[in-house]
């Protein structure tokens, strides 16, 4: 039976080509448009670390001017301060932790012919790798000690190591950096988290960086400051090392908490340490510590653009043109055909198997705009890629999920469309179109 | 004219009652395209005037490039005034100076200044760019009241020093904002306090000067800081004769990799470039709106012209009927028209109440502008518009359609 209707849905497609084409043209820039957008929204506020998120935490503590909050109405500062970071790593409370900052230096390649870059650090602890699942080409994280020792030691990305050692395996080898010899412990395969959500302090879809190395080489070597650094009150001495005692906050804190008993434990623990601050003559404000897992840090740091829910909702409200469009179309279509469905219910057929067979119809046309809405979506991703450049490098790939997505939401749109045209030329009295014959 | 239409508004009625459906749905089509279309407008037009707004600096003869220095023996500040010297001398350079962040380009250093010292007032945001004494003619500032910097006034600024130059000049909008009752000639003279408590005179003001953050509301707000920094990078910006930057910028960047091997020249950009940069998002929104707009009155007219088709074929036998019974092929046409202008009206009173509701929606919670009044009338007459256009081609042609189709019988 199927067969037969999708044989009878061709010839009727092919009766009234015009309008077939526009009902299909139609569905395929609604779910073009709307697809676009919503590939972007979905990558925008996509778990960038789904088999762990809500086992990482950010960690906030309010140190901030007693007059007024970091920001409205009552948040902690974004970031720590490195006095806060240094004893917070120090306590190590977690079963895993790990303070951060970025920073940049000039890298000068063994190769003499090869020119000095600068390059952007990640400055952190060696949980960082294991805490963030990092993928490693070659070699593997420093450890623990290497940490407390601040040994020079340093971990590249694929394309660093392709650059300065030519792919090669560099385990071992030393490289120039700031001025200083550092030995190189491992090479990073490809890892791009999209969002970048280990630090958005600076934006949430940057890449990550060239170069990984322990935090507190940062005093040691003197290394700047990267990010965003944000002062309430100014440094009490006119020193490198002043500004690391300073309130001022420049360094990102993720702790991995397995389950809610070492979650508690923990922010009992930050009570307890700010308590400690306070009675120093620090945090003048209230208690304000925050733990917020991967997805609720998103959240609360507006990773997903307003344009692009603009976007969407605007696409949505496109979509629902071009359905009541098709809608319009397929009433036009239907009652064109009311003289063949008068004769096939005079000649027997059931209400229910017209309905059917116009229900095959309209999911062809349905089916149809999909897939040519797909391929609108791809072209719309490659414009959007093209209008934003390295913002939205991350951004526009459609995934399988996605094109699954696209196929099932033409089918119900097309066949919601269906519906009322359908009905509406199934009640057609059998008698009513034969006698005008 | 006036007499036949009010003849022909009740025929028309009675045949859309019979055909309520399909009159409803295009109504509805038409109501949600303006609701897009307006508000898009909207938004379109508001990025269109953050996009028109003046940095305030010669852009289109000026870049900059940053140097960092890594060899054991770089010494920042030698460098930093060979390096200046060597640029200025340049033929076609018309001026340039180490500065600590690029209008407009994204990041920056900002502080707060307050009129009275003390932790418990509160400041009033800038921008702080560090200069010297060819600061006006670098960024093409005009200094409209007060003193200029004298060669004299620089200092250098060390990595982590917190203390600031006794004197600063700011840009109108920054004297304004901060002493609202004044007049801005009357700001110079006047101590407002940094850090807190430490006092800074105001020796001049210039005309305007944007902040390094286009998106941030303070973004007129500049202050202008007399020292040269010492700091792991230090950026240079250059401003050419009218036309040879392109000439210029190689020339500076092999100029710089040239006299100094112990450090990486890098990040060189003209503001040109920067400004499209910065405005890439915005720009890009504009682009994407405006397809959506066209596509979708595509969508719409098309959709007016697929049932309006329809409606004159399964009426043609109707419409013969009317032209033999004397009917001008002028009066067919209005029918249809008019029959289309009925419809569209619905649609656009409709959607103007959407379009508003949609306004609010984005206003609260995406922090939108309300709505201009003027684009509500505007769109609904351009839709009313396009609505008797679309309907033009199949209205003609039942216009043309023959008395003698009366006499057949499908």
């Amino acid at each position: 039976m199927f067969s037969y209707y999708l044989r009878l849905a061709y010839l009727s497609i092919r009766r009234n080509p015009i309008l077939s084409a526009l009902m299909v043209a139609a569905i395929a820039l609604g779910i073009g448009a709307s697809m676009t957008t919503i590939t972007v929204n979905y990558l925008m506020s996509a778990n960038p670390i789904p088999h762990k998120s809500q086992q990482l935490f950010y960690v906030q503590v309010d140190s901030w001017d007693p007059n007024e909050p970091a920001e409205e109405p009552n948040e902690p500062p974004d970031q720590l301060t490195w006095t806060d970071a240094t004893n917070l790593m120090a306590a190590q409370k977690a079963p895993r932790q790990a303070a951060m900052a970025s920073s940049a230096a000039v890298v000068e390649p063994p190769d003499q012919d090869a020119k000095p870059f600068n390059a952007g650090i990640r400055l952190t602890f060696s949980d960082f790798f294991s805490m963030f699942d990092t993928p490693f080409l070659y070699g593997g994280p420093w450890d623990a000690q290497q940490d407390a020792n601040k040994e020079q030691v340093v971990i590249l990305s694929r394309e660093t190591n392709d650059k300065v050692f030519g792919g090669e395996n560099p385990v071992g080898r030393s490289l120039r950096i700031a001025g200083r010899q550092f030995t190189v412990v491992g090479v990073l395969a490809d890892w791009q988290p999209v969002p970048r959500f280990y630090d958005v302090t600076t934006g949430a879809f940057h890449e990550t960086e060239e170069l990984f190395m322990p935090f507190l080489l940062k005093q040691a070597l003197q290394l700047p400051n990267g990010g965003n650094t944000s002062c309430w009150k100014t440094p009490e001495e006119d020193s490198f090392e002043g500004f690391l005692r300073s309130e001022c906050v420049n360094y990102q804190m993720w702790v991995e908490l397995p389950d809610t008993q070492t979650k508690q434990d923990y922010l009992t623990f930050l009570t307890h340490y700010v308590n400690e601050q306070k009675a120093l003559g620090r945090f003048p404000r209230p208690l304000n510590n925050r733990l917020s897992d991967v997805m609720q840090w998103m959240e609360n740091q507006q990773v997903v653009a307003d344009d692009a829910k603009v976007m969407l909702w605007l696409s949505l409200m496109f979509l629902t043109v071009c359905l009541l469009n098709t809608i319009g179309l397929l009433l036009a279509k239907f009652s064109g055909k009311s003289s063949e469905i008068g004769l096939r219910r005079a000649i027997g057929a059931s209400r229910t198997a017209l309905f059917y067979q116009h229900l095959v119809e309209t999911a062809c046309i349905g089916l149809a705009g999909g897939i040519a809405g797909l391929l609108l979506a791809l072209l719309g991703l490659m414009g959007i890629s093209s209008l934003y450049g390295e913002f939205a490098d991350n951004l526009t790939s459609l995934d399988l999920n996605m094109v699954v997505f696209a196929l099932l939401l033409s089918l119900v749109c097309s066949i919601l469309a269906g519906l009322y045209p359908t009905w509406r030329a199934c009640n057609i009295a059998p008698a009513s179109q034969l006698k005008s014959q | 004219m006036q007499a036949f239409s009010c003849l022909e508004i009740g025929p028309i009625f009675r045949a859309l009652s019979r055909n309520k459906v399909s009159a409803l749905l295009i109504a509805l089509q038409i109501a949600v395209t303006l609701c897009i279309v307006v508000n898009a407008v909207h938004i379109l037009l508001e990025r269109r005037a953050q996009m028109a707004r003046d940095s305030g600096i010669d852009e289109a003869n000026s870049f900059y490039i940053s140097s960092t220095g890594f060899a054991a023996d770089f010494n920042q500040q030698v460098t930093i005034q060979t390096d200046l010297d060597a640029i200025r001398a340049l033929p076609g350079v018309k001026d340039a100076m180490q500065i600590n962040a690029i209008p407009i380009s994204g990041g920056g250093w900002s502080m707060g200044l307050q009129t009275q010292p003390g932790t418990e007032f509160d400041g009033v945001g800038t921008a702080v760019y560090m200069v010297d004494e060819h600061v006006l003619q670098t960024l093409d500032l005009e200094l409209i009241a007060g003193q200029p910097f004298q060669d004299t006034d620089i200092r250098w600024r060390q990595g982590t020093q917190r203390d600031w130059p006794a004197q600063t000049i700011v840009t109108k909008a920054l004297a304004e904002n901060l002493f609202p009752d004044a007049q801005y000639q009357d700001v110079v003279g006047k101590t407002v306090y940094i850090n807190d408590d430490e006092p800074i005179l105001i020796q001049g003001i210039v005309d305007k000067l944007q902040a390094p953050w286009v998106g941030w509301n303070r973004v007129e707000n500049a202050m202008l800081s007399p020292e040269k920094t010492l700091f792991s990078t230090s950026t240079y910006i250059i401003r050419t004769e009218p036309g040879r930057l392109d000439e210029l910028m190689p020339k500076v960047e092999q100029l710089l990799a040239d006299s100094n091997k112990g450090r990486v020249v890098r990040g060189m950009r003209s503001m040109n470039e920067t400004r499209e940069r910065s405005y890439r998002r915005d720009q890009a929104m504009i682009k994407v709106l405006s397809t959506v707009m066209i596509t979708l009155t595509l969508v719409t007219a098309l959709g007016i012209v697929g049932l309006a088709s329809f409606s004159v074929n399964r009426r043609r036998k109707q419409i013969g009927t009317r032209r033999a019974l004397g009917a001008s092929q002028g009066s067919i046409l209005r029918y249809f028209m008019l029959e289309n202008f009925i419809i569209s009206s619905v649609g656009v009173l409709l959607g103007a109440l959407l379009s508003l509701g949609l306004n609010v929606v984005l206003v609260e919670s995406l922090g939108l502008t309300r709505l201009h009044w003027y684009l509500l009338p505007i769109g609904m007459l351009a839709l009313c518009l396009v609505g008797l256009l679309a309907v033009l081609g199949p209205a003609k042609r039942a216009a043309a359609i023959s008395p003698a189709m009366a006499t057949r019988t499908v």
